[in-house]
């Protein structure tokens, strides 16, 4: 019995040991982790991540003098598993918002992106109203309030999705939660294939994820439909999550974030990957 | 694409793909069953102990695990195991280091441990089954208490186990299908990524499910010749 | 102790619908796996072995894949999306009736072929000799016997299909696990809410186990010694 009391302090004497001189408080490495299934922004290529999150990751490390190690995370554990310490940022088209700050902090925003819908071509559905508006629902809300009524008439008894934990199913929810039946998905991917499948009638999610679904082979009986929408549920736009605990690590990420705005190279990598500068305007 | 180019193994067939995940499942359900086997043990020894403390712990261990879904399972060691393991990180050793569980382990801990349960009565029943009179006759040898566990006790618990772990394995088999919530690209998840890749999900299940089939069948298959050697020499009713 | 409280209402919300699916699929999970006994003990060999197969396919593949073959793998196939079917198939509660359905049938199969397998011949060839044929001697003998025999084993398979339903929180249907899988994604309070599903699932399992021993209990009266009754001769 004393044996196997000596045996245990010395394993936990060489765990800690271990444990505690591998201390990565002074970041020299930074472990990112990213959904890896939502075009344009992050998605499995050959075996290897890539995106529009994953190259300005590998940017913004280069600003921040540290060596990044980028992994895929799905999106339903993500913020899980940076609570326990399974990776040290997350990058992956996710915006800023209330609930989320509850849980977690964010760098400055690095991207600001409307959300819009998606529908069959050949639905009844693709003709919402406020076609191709972009509104802002804080700024705008009179007139989204009129548009988001006119969508309520159409939608009564249709089936809407998005995907789990995202401020699209917060939106859905919220508006259209009553009239319509919205269901949530693990992956964009899921209702994507059910929306074509006509298992569902309405999908929401970013826009520029939506133009990148529809531009795919087998995916041409799609369009995008009503208005786009920013603001209020949609939070201030993407950032980079990070635990509270790591404010060391928000400020690195800040400054290398503004310094990337600074010269120009953020708007170069959103026109690179999403035609359009989605970059924040301060 | 018609069906034998898309899972054939040429340059453009999901093939090898596939073949590398039915691996992935086969890892993952052993290191499962391994994990179960170890608490399934420790749990019938729990039970079959004079110990009331002993056999209530093993009690309520095997009527969680064997009542509530192994889907919640999962989910539980996904969302929460690795959270465990670093609290406990960091009020034993005070650090504010991650202990990395990679998903691998998380599925075959997950699945292991509502497994566990199952093997607990594989165990105690095998053990149960054998003649008390020959551990006496033994002990009466004057065969020491290790003595008695290697040469009697343990050829007739393996003998006794082996059609009820004939069972405990199929279903470790097919619960490994769900570690696919967590990510890990296993048999299921691979069919999955395929199907949302090619547009041709039908293909990927059914070849999904043919392969668990040929797993399920070996593996029947090698379960009976187990038992058939095990009970060589034994005079049958 | 708020939030506990709070988030076990919103569970149980999810129970009606998880016992619509157990009891539709068990009900006519069992008409089939009646059927396929039959087919199974019958002596026309091609019955035989399509019952064979049909056992050999359902035990064989996981649930979860059977899952999906039917809710992503038909829809597919525009054939089946133009057809009468699609109605039915397009929905995910169907879906997983389904695939819930011809899975249970396959286990409850064996066990009702086992259960009419545990008749003793002599009973059967009595009742035979007293002239009961058909319909009766299924009624009196066969049935009972063999209810009796299978009914322990069936209950293990009722508690296995509860737990079985939480896999329909995967194509979007919200029974508990759906929802307390929606419930922590919103929160970020997972292990307290899957905490409280577990236990919503608990305290269901131990009213079947309760429930089941109770039937047996009263089904196997003729196997127990009857209550002895004692008089107290001092009261006269």
């Amino acid at each position: 019995m004393r044996d196997l009391r000596a045996v245990l302090l010395v394993a936990f004497g060489f765990l800690a040991a271990g444990i505690l001189g591998a201390n990565a408080k002074d970041w020299t490495t930074v472990r990112i982790a990213t959904e890896g299934a939502f075009r344009p922004w992050n998605f499995v290529e050959g075996g290897k991540l890539g995106g529009f999150d994953v190259e300005l990751a590998y940017e913004l490390c280069k600003r921040m003098n540290v060596t990044c190690e980028l992994m895929a995370q799905d999106w339903d554990g993500i913020i899980p598993a940076l609570q326990a310490g399974k990776y040290d940022a997350i990058m992956a088209a996710m915006t800023i918002t209330p609930k989320r700050r509850e849980v977690i902090d964010f760098s400055r925003t690095y991207a600001v992106g409307p959300h819009g819908f998606a529908v069959q071509k050949a639905g009844p559905l693709a003709n919402l109203p406020g076609a191709g508006k972009s509104l802002s629902l804080t700024k705008d809300a009179d007139e989204a309030k009129k548009v988001v009524d006119g969508m309520r008439d159409m939608l009564k008894g249709k089936v809407v999705a998005a995907q789990v934990s995202t401020t699209d199913l917060a939106f859905l929810e919220k508006y259209f939660g009553d009239v319509a039946t919205v269901r949530s998905y693990k992956t964009t991917e899921q209702h994507d294939l059910d929306l074509i499948a006509g298992r569902v009638d309405l999908i929401m999610t970013g826009v520029t994820a939506l133009n990148a679904t529809i531009e795919k082979p087998g995916y041409e009986t799609l369009t995008l439909a009503g208005p786009t929408f920013t603001n209020d549920v949609f939070g201030e736009g993407t950032g980079v999550g990070l635990r509270k605990s790591d404010p060391e690590l928000k400020a690195m990420f800040d400054k290398a974030i503004n310094s990337s705005i600074a010269d120009g190279t953020l708007k170069a990598l959103h026109l690179k990957w999403f035609k359009t500068d989605n970059s924040p305007k301060e | 694409m018609p069906y034998f180019e898309l899972m054939g193994f040429g340059p453009l067939g999901w093939g090898w793909y596939m073949m590398s995940a039915a691996g992935m499942t086969l890892a993952v359900s052993l290191s499962a069953l391994a994990i179960g086997a170890i608490l399934g043990s420790l749990a019938a020894a729990a039970k079959l102990s004079r110990s009331r403390v002993a056999y209530g712990i093993a009690d309520a261990y095997t009527t969680v695990m064997r009542g509530i879904p192994d889907l919640l399972v999962i989910y539980l060691f996904y969302f929460g195991g690795s959270l465990a393991i670093t609290v406990i990180a960091q009020r034993i050793l005070q650090s504010n280091q991650f202990i990395g569980v990679p998903s691998f382990l998380t599925g075959a801990l997950a699945v292991g441990v509502v497994s566990g349960a199952y093997q607990t009565e594989v165990i105690r029943a095998a053990y149960l089954a054998i003649y008390p009179g020959e551990i006496e006759a033994a002990r009466a040898f004057g065969m020491s208490r290790l003595l008695v566990s290697r040469r009697i006790i343990l050829p007739q618990l393996i003998r006794f186990a082996i059609p009820g772990m004939g069972n405990v394995w199929q279903a470790v088999l097919k619960e490994s299908a769900l570690i696919s919530v967590t990510g890990l690209v296993e048999l299921l998840r691979a069919a999955q990524v395929g199907s949302g890749s090619t547009r041709q999900p039908f293909d990927f299940f059914i070849t999904a499910g043919a392969i668990y089939l040929v797993l399920t069948a070996v593996s029947t298959w090698l379960f009976h010749r187990a038992e058939s050697r095990a009970s060589r020499g034994v005079r049958r009713a | 102790m708020n939030f506990y409280l709070t988030t076990l209402v919103k569970l149980l919300t999810g129970v009606p619908l998880l016992l619509q699916l157990v009891s539709l699929s068990v009900s006519l999970g069992a008409l089939l796996a009646v059927a396929l006994a039959l087919m199974l003990r019958s002596s026309l060999s091609p019955l035989v072995w399509i019952g064979r197969a049909y056992v050999f396919v359902f035990r064989g593949t996981p649930l979860l894949v059977q899952l999906f073959c039917i809710y992503y793998g038909l829809a597919q196939f525009g054939a089946i999306r133009n057809s009468f079917l699609w109605p039915i198939l397009r929905d995910p509660f169907w879906c997983t009736i389904l695939a819930l359905t011809l899975n249970t049938a396959a286990y409850g199969a064996e066990i009702v072929r086992g259960g009419l397998q545990a008749v003793p011949h002599g009973q059967i060839e009595a009742a035979r000799a007293a002239g009961m044929s058909g319909v009766l001697l299924f009624r009196r003998i066969i049935f009972p016997i063999a209810l009796r025999q299978a009914l322990p084993v069936y209950g293990n398979e009722l508690i296995l299909m509860v737990k079985a339903t939480s896999l329909a929180s995967i194509v979007t249907l919200m029974e508990v696990t759906g929802i307390a899988y929606a419930l922590a994604s919103e929160t970020y309070r997972h292990v307290e809410i899957l905490a409280c599903a577990g236990l919503i699932y608990l305290s269901i399992n131990f009213l079947l186990t309760r429930g089941l021993a109770l039937i047996e209990h009263r089904l196997s009266a003729h196997m127990r010694l009857p209550k002895l009754v004692t008089v107290d001769a001092t009261h006269y």
